[in-house]
């Protein structure tokens, strides 16, 4: 679903991906692990098309397209979901109607009718409960004052709605307290499928305690320098990120061999 | 990034929608101001020798005030002996009757504007009273409100039915000699609106005005005296545009609301005259006193305003919380873009006990737009309990805008309470990105933003004028962001 080749970006002129590579197929979950400044986050902008992200080498391939030559919205609409590690608040916006408004969006984009409100509602609803969440987020401004644990949620439930077939969630874990990163893990692993796929950015092995990822890949310094399966996440959190300058990827590059 | 300036701009082109002229016979006065043309002005109303007096007497003491200049404004030097103070459709020399006598010309300008004149009025519910130029051309459902006890008319109208009640409000809220702009209009305003709302009366339908300036080289001087009694509530809206001429165009009104006691008045405008080209050339110059006096107590007067268009916009729609336990609000959302000038706020004079304001103001720069707030809340000793809450907003659109804000506060009662809260910022490109990355096209994103910036405001118009409102504001700023 996802091919990325050698790919180099940079933001205000400082190259932050120098050369990464990764596959990720359709029912796959991914973890991407790597200390503050590896380039984590950069790789979902980069993906979703985020202005000031600049792809200076590299191929990037989703379903056979060149992924950076469509504008952002147009990733959107064919799929490609980011699950921001800040879910930015739109005062005066009803988090419904944005959401709406994003869905009808997509759908036009796919050639379908637009829902109307209650076609809509109904399928709000049915995501609530399959998440588990309560319909106050439904009244409110899309993230205007909702807590860190309210705001991963959203940008959950937004992801049900949506149904994107490559779903980035950029640090969803970071800020929130266990049963908080409990409830969002729930929600994604309710979205797994098969014909999705779904590439988790995190800091921490915590995250896939609830999430069992198929494939976990170390970043650092713009480059994926390791990948396993979960194992790898375990071995990380026991050593820690230090470990890697210490020789952990020379270590690791043994171990692959 | 380097792609954002260039949607900017592109999207910023948008062109004003309600520049056309109408060609229609106008009796114009020859350019210039002097006692004789006050004098012709007066004869051409037939009004009564009073008034002609109070006209004089506010021309000779506006002769020696000086145009004020502390406003946060650029604006280029006004030759008032260059201004026409009068300019009416020659059909009304035998003044329209009714509806079916008003010009069809005129009438189709309405259409043109979406004015609500006819039938589409009738639906709507709305009585128009539509000003062009310096003359009312005829009113709305006069019959269905004369039957509430309603007076909706034109100013001219009224000075000649209603002359007393004229006399007796008029200038008792903002008098001749208030400022430089209206002691100007006291002495040549042309026509407006009045509006009387008998004791205990909640007027059956939203009152509207709609204003246009068409003539070449006129002002626009229109007076709006607006009177509830006590225990009455009305609800008014007034709606301006202008064509599309190069030279820039005065546009000096008064506005005076009175408001008895337990007597509430709501006054909406939505403000469009023509902004200027792109490069800042012509556009009107709207200087505007508007002032309300809750004169008694539990008394309430709101303003909402949504600005959008014209040059320069320098106006502070204000109140006067005299009666205990008065109420003042003032809701505002004023945009600028392309060179457009904007220096607009509110003054809350808290006289009475327990008197409460409230203020709320969004202001909306792009292009290389100036948006200034400029708000006094003033507490005086008598004003015992005094409430103030203030939010002033301001959002930039673009690198080349700028928003200032001007809060003026002077307490003087040791109970009073105010607050002030003061946001800037800009279209946040983060909010941008969230939005497309949901599939939310930028087009979308930008007027739903901007809509939900100003939805404390929008929620506070009648239903009908905050679809035009919002609409507007999305035309205005179209592509404001890339």
């Amino acid at each position: 679903m996802l091919k990325i080749k050698e790919l180099h970006a940079s933001v205000e002129g400082k190259e932050i991906l120098k050369g990464l590579d990764l596959e990720v197929n359709a029912g796959e979950v991914h973890a991407i692990m790597g200390p503050n400044g590896s380039g984590k986050s950069t790789l979902g902008n980069v993906i979703a098309g985020r202005e000031g992200y600049e792809v200076t080498r590299g191929e990037v391939a989703y379903q056979g397209k060149n992924l950076l030559e469509l504008e952002p919205e147009e990733r959107a609409c064919e799929g490609v979901f980011l699950a921001f590690q800040y879910p930015v608040e739109i005062p005066g916006v009803n988090n419904t109607y944005f959401l709406r408004a994003a869905l009808n969006a997509q759908r036009k984009h796919r050639g379908e009718e637009p829902l109307d409100s209650v076609g809509f509602l109904r399928l709000v609803r049915e995501r609530l409960e399959v998440l588990h969440i309560g319909d106050e987020l439904l009244h409110r401004a899309v993230n205007e004052g909702f807590s860190g644990g309210e705001k991963k949620r959203n940008e959950i439930f937004q992801m049900a709605v949506l149904e994107p077939k490559l779903a980035i969630l950029d640090e969803t874990d970071s800020g929130l307290d266990i049963d908080a990163l409990k409830a969002v893990a729930e929600g994604v692993n309710q979205l797994r499928s098969p014909e999705r796929a779904i590439i988790l950015v995190t800091h921490y092995q915590r995250l896939l305690e609830y999430i069992k990822p198929d494939r976990v890949h170390v970043l650092s310094e713009g480059r994926i320098v390791a990948s396993g399966g979960p194992e790898l996440a375990l071995k990380l959190e026991e050593q820690g990120y230090t470990w890697l300058e210490d020789g952990g990827i020379a270590e690791l590059e043994q171990a692959a061999v | 990034m380097s792609t954002e300036s260039g949607t900017i701009e592109k999207r910023l082109g948008q062109k004003y929608r309600h520049g056309f002229v109408t060609d229609i016979d106008a009796d114009t006065v020859p350019p210039g101001l002097s006692e004789d043309v006050i004098a012709l002005i007066s004869a051409k109303k037939n009004e009564p020798q009073w008034l002609l007096d109070w006209r004089l007497e506010a021309y000779r003491h506006w002769l020696t005030m000086e145009q004020p200049d502390w406003a946060r404004l650029d604006i280029e030097p006004i030759d008032f002996q260059a201004i026409s103070y009068f300019s009416a459709p020659k059909s009304d020399k035998d003044r329209p009757q009714s509806l079916d006598e008003v010009d069809p010309k005129l009438l189709e300008t309405y259409d043109k504007l979406g004015v609500p004149l006819h039938e589409r009025a009738r639906l709507a519910g709305v009585a128009v009273d539509a000003v062009f130029d310096s003359v009312s051309v005829g009113t709305t459902f006069k019959k269905e409100l004369a039957r509430a006890g309603v007076i909706f008319c034109s100013f001219s109208e009224a000075v000649e039915e209603h002359p007393d009640l004229v006399r007796q409000y008029l200038g008792s809220v903002v008098p001749q000699r208030d400022n430089f702009f209206a002691a100007l209009n006291s002495a040549v305003f042309t026509d407006g609106s009045f509006v009387f709302i008998p004791r205990g009366v909640r007027c059956p339908m939203e009152l509207s005005t709609y204003f246009r300036i068409n003539a070449l080289n006129t002002g626009q001087f229109e007076r709006t005296l607006i009177i509830a009694e006590a225990g009455s509530h009305v609800s008014y809206l007034e709606g301006c545009t202008a064509p599309m001429r190069d030279e820039n165009q005065l546009h000096a009104a008064v506005v005076e609301l009175v408001a008895l006691e337990s007597a509430n008045i709501k006054y909406s405008t939505v403000q469009n005259w023509y902004p200027g080209d792109e490069e800042g050339k012509g556009g009107i110059y709207n200087f505007v006193t508007k002032r309300g006096m809750c004169k008694e107590a539990d008394s309430r007067i709101s303003w909402t305003q949504v600005e959008t268009g014209s040059a320069i916009t320098w106006k502070y729609p204000s109140c006067i919380l005299r009666g205990e336990n008065s109420v003042g609000e003032f809701y505002s959302v004023a945009l600028t873009n392309n060179y457009q000038q904007a220096d607009t706020g509110t003054k809350m004079i808290h006289i009475g006990k327990n008197t409460r304001s409230t203020i709320i103001s969004k202001g909306i720069s792009a292009g290389r737009g100036q948006n200034a707030y400029r708000g006094l809340v003033k507490v005086l000793p008598t004003a015992a309990n005094a409430r103030n809450f203030t939010q002033c907003d301001s959002m930039l659109i673009g690198k080349h805008c700028g928003a200032h804000t001007f809060p003026y506060i002077e307490v003087k009662n040791p109970t009073a309470k105010v607050e002030h809260e003061a946001t800037t910022s800009r279209i946040g490109e983060d909010q941008l990105f969230y939005c497309l990355q949901r599939g939310i096209s930028e087009e979308d994103a930008v007027s739903m933003i901007v809509d939900g910036f100003c939805k404390q405001v929008f929620r506070e118009l009648p239903m009908e004028f905050a679809v035009e409102a919002k609409a507007l504001l999305e035309v205005s700023l179209e592509g404001a962001v890339g």
